[in-house]
């Protein structure tokens, strides 16, 4: 609720994301999912802490290209990745999962 | 009465005659008037009083420019405060009042503020209200509150409909000067869909005042015809009273379109205001310039206007501002103003800080008699609450000083100091401006996103320029786009052509005084202040910007900035480039929070979702609560009961008899696909790949963090279909999650998931009585324990449908959860409510439903609330040892496996009466000194009915070993204090005994 507000008020929906799916939607259509490289270590594997802290904890913060992960939550329900300028906000291009840069 | 009127002229309609109340005194004006229009040709001149010294203010501007004009306004019984007179369009019922006054505008016991105005300078507030700290918030916030308090905002709530729109196009034009109309015409010929936006409510910007002719008609006559012919177009939008007011990225921009405050009688359903966003591929911005202001001692007297503004209200709305006028100018462009006056039969002096000018309007001027005075500068002017003289003097050769002073009578004085473009939204799209030393101002420079700016707004100063800007600019854009290569031709254009300004613009002091130079009018920053300021070592613009409050009142500075900046500059010996500029930021204008609202307001503030038995707790005395969207029944209310008493009855019965509640609201998510069993045992934290099919499970799910994300019920349909539950409050997160994993981390899974919340309609029976009602529900089927046992799944017949019977259990009972197929459920629920009846059945709600599962022991929300883990919630057992899971590996930190740590418990009172609010922290010792340490939290709360006293659970340090301590709850809030024994957090019938039975 606070969320609805805060978006009203500061009028933060501005980007146009293209989905892989559906084309170009405004981004009340979508939430974000933070940094599109990280793996999830293999279940039932060995980890050790670091990795495993850097799995669940540890994010770059880039200032400039940046490939994230969005989910369509008001559309396809498709995760996907976006490769996003943070400074600018330029989306340079948008790719399914199994895609790669 | 409209003393200052004149005979004829102007855009207003003379025949519609409009009365309006300013301070208790009705005046009269025109349709086709602003309010300030219409108060300058009653003579009125005071409109309010200055934010700090309280001086008498009066208009200044005729656009939204204008920083002075700020009232009060009234109608039909509506209030709003902080609206600027030149902004608002006369109708019949208007009333405004004068702001920051008392007791009156004219007599303001506050403006003895200005005589000591020695002891307000720059960070006044900041100097003096430091100490004692203590007396800020009690003391002297309120008093400066109330001096310094714009308008008083209305209490009622907003009897308006504001709307929302969203709209695509082409090509947005941003103002509809001669470059704005050029531009849509030529790239609406050219194919485009078009939008053009004016703030006013007249189209043509510069064109309905200037002096000019555009293919042999006059501006306003060419400006008639263009947007006569734009509405024509199919593929354009044209709004006037629409300010387009931000820009963002992706080519995001938004608009207020006034609708409804300018109509006498406007339609119940049209809505006040319509915010518009707007997606444009290219936007053109031809939002013009605004003339700035000299500034020179005491410029900020009711009377004194900017030149360009004083030529508006003439030509537009036929106003004299003056009928013995001064014109100061450093530039050519006021010349326009003097003339206008002397045609009218004034006599305008001007006075010109230049040495002289070669335009052919000063020749113009010096022909028709114009008495000019070059190198001249005001020194000061008299008059309080309308300017009656000004002191001129010759300046001198260094410009610091004046070799003689002679005063001049007059009623006004119309200033320019050259041009200012409106820049803001190139800023705003992060267009990095240059500085011009030519015209002394900023220029968009580098476009960040795709927009062009074109006209003034870009330097292009002349007619000439702008329309070919416009029109070439609306082609090329428009063509990349349609490709169609329909070119329009520009038209001639005729019109006075202009010199050099003088970059002088702040005259001296006259001799030793200290007269305030005012540079922002809204919030009184002078010339001494910025000199203070730097003088303290502030030197980033931005600094100086917030000590001094420069350009940080409503109008956002837009007379002063640049001023402010050139001081700055000045004063630090800087070029102004490399004193740079302050952030312009949306929004432009002031907007009201309503449009920014728009519906979302009362019960449309949200999705309301209702299950299809909503109808039948209507009917049936349910007071509803709030769960996420969901609207559920919180109790049902017999006669006049309380929501203690009605609960406690609800859950009782249960207890005793059977109960029903309505669960459509769970999360429901199917998940279906050869891997199904595999991803659920990934994905919860016990075992789910050899659950039996027709069987449910309890599942717990925790994020990768290892904190307990939520808990559920799985059913296994089939070999390959299970139907899921999650909480009503996690349901859309547990699908994100899902899908997370289905997509991301295990493509290779062939499961798929949906939502089927909506899908099945959900009742909870139960209680001791629940077998037998459903053996009259279902009088076919074997509803024996060994038939249907505790965690057994069925499907039965129902009707004409198929119902599924899940012997699932919250309440702690002997329980069935029954789904049938949405459009069955009332059918469903009136069933077992009429065949329930001789079992005593009773609806419950969710504050029933709550204390059942308390007194059990059962986790939820209040406990699941992202912070605990499985052990604190007493569900380690649900940790398989045998297998991976999502957030196993975080299980290993340090914290999650330390002694001592937090678990939950019950907690009883000792006097078995007092009930023990939710959140109170749990001590050992009341007697200690502060801060005492806390042992842990309530996190539920109810009133056992199996018991007949309170119980809560609680969250507690070293909860395993505690059963049995005397412990205070204390709640500082409350400011009680209960003494506490811990007990089990399964308080009734821990064996699980009911169940299963």
């Amino acid at each position: 609720m606070k969320k609805a507000l805060e978006q009203k008020l500061g009028l933060v929906d501005m980007l146009e994301i293209k989905c892989p799916y559906c084309g170009d939607r405004s981004q009340n259509e979508f939430s974000y999912g933070g940094d599109a490289t990280v793996k999830r270590p293999e279940l039932n594997s060995e980890v050790n802490d670091l990795e495993w802290d850097s799995f669940v904890y540890y994010r770059d913060n880039p200032r400039g290209k940046h490939l994230e992960l969005w989910h369509h939550i008001s559309g396809c329900r498709q995760w996907f990745k976006v490769h996003r300028n943070t400074a600018t906000h330029e989306i340079i291009q948008t790719l399914e999962m199994q895609e790669d840069l | 009465m409209q003393n200052y009127r004149t005979k004829n002229g102007g855009k207003i309609q003379r025949d519609r005659k409009i009365s309006f109340i300013f301070n208790g005194k009705t005046y009269f004006g025109y349709k086709g008037d602003t309010l300030a229009s219409a108060l300058l040709a009653n003579g009125v001149h005071l409109i309010g009083r200055s934010f700090k010294y309280h001086r008498p203010r009066g208009i200044i501007a005729a656009g939204v420019e204008d920083a002075n004009g700020k009232v009060q306004l009234f109608k039909d019984n509506i209030t709003e405060p902080n609206v600027n007179v030149t902004e608002v369009e006369l109708v019949k019922g208007l009333k405004i009042e004068s702001q920051n006054c008392w007791p009156s505008v004219s007599f303001d016991v506050w403006a003895i503020n200005n005589f000591l105005n020695r002891f307000f300078p720059a960070g006044f507030y900041y100097k003096t209200f430091m100490w004692p700290k203590s007396f800020w918030y009690k003391v002297y916030e309120p008093i400066i509150r109330k001096a310094a308090g714009m308008g008083t905002a209305s209490l009622k709530p907003d009897p308006d409909r504001y709307e929302h729109q969203y709209e695509h196009c082409d090509i947005l034009v941003v103002g509809s000067g001669p470059s704005g109309i050029s531009s849509a015409l030529a790239a609406a010929k050219n194919g485009a869909r078009v939008i053009l936006a004016e703030d006013k409510s007249r189209f043509g910007g510069s064109l309905l005042i200037d002096n000019v002719t555009i293919g042999n008609k006059n501006g306003d006559e060419w400006v008639e015809e263009a947007i006569a012919e734009l509405k024509s177009m199919p593929n354009v939008i044209i709004r006037k009273r629409s300010q387009v007011f931000g820009y963002y990225d992706h080519n995001m921009l938004v608009m207020f379109e006034r609708c409804k405050d300018h109509l006498d009688d406007p339609e119940a359903y049209t809505p006040r205001q319509r915010l518009w966003y707007i997606r444009a591929k290219q936007v053109i911005l031809s939002t013009g310039s605004i003339e700035r202001p000299l500034v020179f001692a005491n410029n900020d007297r009711p009377g004194i206007m900017l030149a360009s503004s004083a030529k508006e209200y003439l030509k537009v709305y036929g106003v004299l501002t003056g009928k013995k006028p001064i014109i100061f100018t450093n530039n050519d462009t006021a010349y326009e103003t003097a003339i206008e006056y002397k045609n009218q039969g004034m006599n305008p002096i001007i006075i010109d800080t230049r040495n002289d000018s070669e335009a052919g309007i000063v020749n113009e001027a010096k022909k028709i008699g114009i008495q000019i005075k070059f190198s001249y500068g005001i020194a000061n002017t008299t008059g309080y609450k309308k300017v009656r003289s000004v002191t001129v003097g010759k300046l001198n050769s260094n410009k610091d000083g004046y070799t003689n002073l002679e005063e001049i009578k007059c009623d006004s004085v119309f200033v320019s100091g050259n041009w200012t473009p409106t820049v803001h939204l190139a800023s705003q799209s992060g267009n990095k401006l240059r500085y011009d030393s030519n015209s002394d101002t900023f220029l968009p420079n580098q476009s960040r996103q795709k927009e062009t700016v074109i006209g003034s707004a870009n330097g292009s100063m002349t007619l000439e320029k702008s329309l070919k800007e416009g029109f070439e600019t609306g082609f090329t854009l428009s063509d990349a786009i349609t490709k169609n290569n329909i070119p329009t031709s520009i038209p001639i254009s005729d019109e006075r052509q202009y010199g050099q300004h003088d970059k002088f613009w702040c005259m001296p002091l006259p001799g030793k005084k200290h007269y305030k130079r005012f540079v922002d009018f809204q919030n009184d920053v002078a010339v001494s202040d910025i000199q203070l300021a730097v003088q303290e070592g502030f030197r980033s613009i931005e600094h100086v910007k917030r000590y001094t409050t420069l350009g940080m009142a409503t109008d956002q500075g837009k007379t002063s900035n640049l001023n402010g900046l050139q001081l700055v500059s000045d004063l630090e010996k800087k070029i102004v480039p490399e004193v740079g500029h302050t952030t312009f930021r949306p929004p432009y204008t002031s907007v009201t929070i309503g449009t920014i609202i728009g519906r979302e307001v009362g019960k449309n503030y949200k999705a309301t979702r209702r299950s299809p038995m909503h109808k039948w707790h209507e009917q049936h005395e349910a007071i509803f609560v709030d769960a996420g969207l969901w609207l559920r029944p919180r109790y049902y209310k017999n006669n006049n009961e309380t929501l203690h008493e009605a609960s406690k009855r609800e859950a009782l019965n249960v207890r005793k008899n059977v109960g029903v509640c309505d669960v459509t609201s769970l999360g429901k998510i199917d998940i279906k696909g050869k891997d199904s069993a595999e991803f659920l045992n990934r994905i919860y934290t016990n075992a789910f790949l050899k659950l039996p099919i027709g069987k449910a499970r309890y599942g717990v799910m925790l994020r990768e963090d290892g904190m307990v994300f939520d808990d559920g019920t799985t059913t296994r349909i089939s070999e390959n279909n299970f139907h899921m539950t999650t909480t009503t409050a996690q349901a859309a997160n547990v699908l994100t999650h899902l899908e997370y994993y289905l997509q991301i981390v295990w493509p290779e899974l062939d499961v798929a998931v949906v939502s089927t919340t909506e899908q099945w309609a959900g009742a909870s029976v139960a209680g001791p009585k629940s077998r037998l009602l459903l053996s009259k529900i279902f009088p076919d089927e074997d509803l024996s324990n060994e038939a249907l046992p505790f965690m057994g799944y069925k499907e039965f017949k129902f009707k004409n449908t198929i119902a599924r019977i899940f012997r699932i259990s919250f309440s702690g009972e002997l329980a069935y959860e029954i789904n049938v197929m949405s459009d069955f459920g009332e059918l469903m629920w009136k069933e077992i409510i009429s065949l329930g009846k001789e079992f005593n059945i009773q609806p419950y709600g969710t504050e029933a439903l709550s204390t059942l599962r308390i007194e059990m022991g059962h986790v939820a929300g209040s406990e699941i609330d992202g912070r605990t883990i499985a052990y604190d919630l007493a569900l380690e057992g649900m940790l398989s040892q045998k297998k991976d899971f999502i957030g196993k590996r975080s299980l290993g930190r340090k914290a999650f496996t330390e002694e001592g740590r937090e678990k939950i418990v019950g907690i009883v009172p000792i006097d078995k009466k007092t009930s023990i609010p939710e959140g109170s922290q749990i001590v050992k010792d009341t007697n200690v000194s502060l801060p005492i340490p806390k042992l842990g939290y309530v996190s539920a709360s109810c009133w056992s009915v199996e018991f007949d006293n309170p119980f809560s659970l609680a969250i507690i340090k070293d909860g395993k070993n505690r059963i049995g301590e005397k412990l205070y709850a204390v709640s500082p809030l409350k400011n009680i204090s209960i003494p506490v024994e811990v007990v089990s957090q399964h308080y009734v019938d821990p064996e699980g005994k009911r169940v299963r039975s």
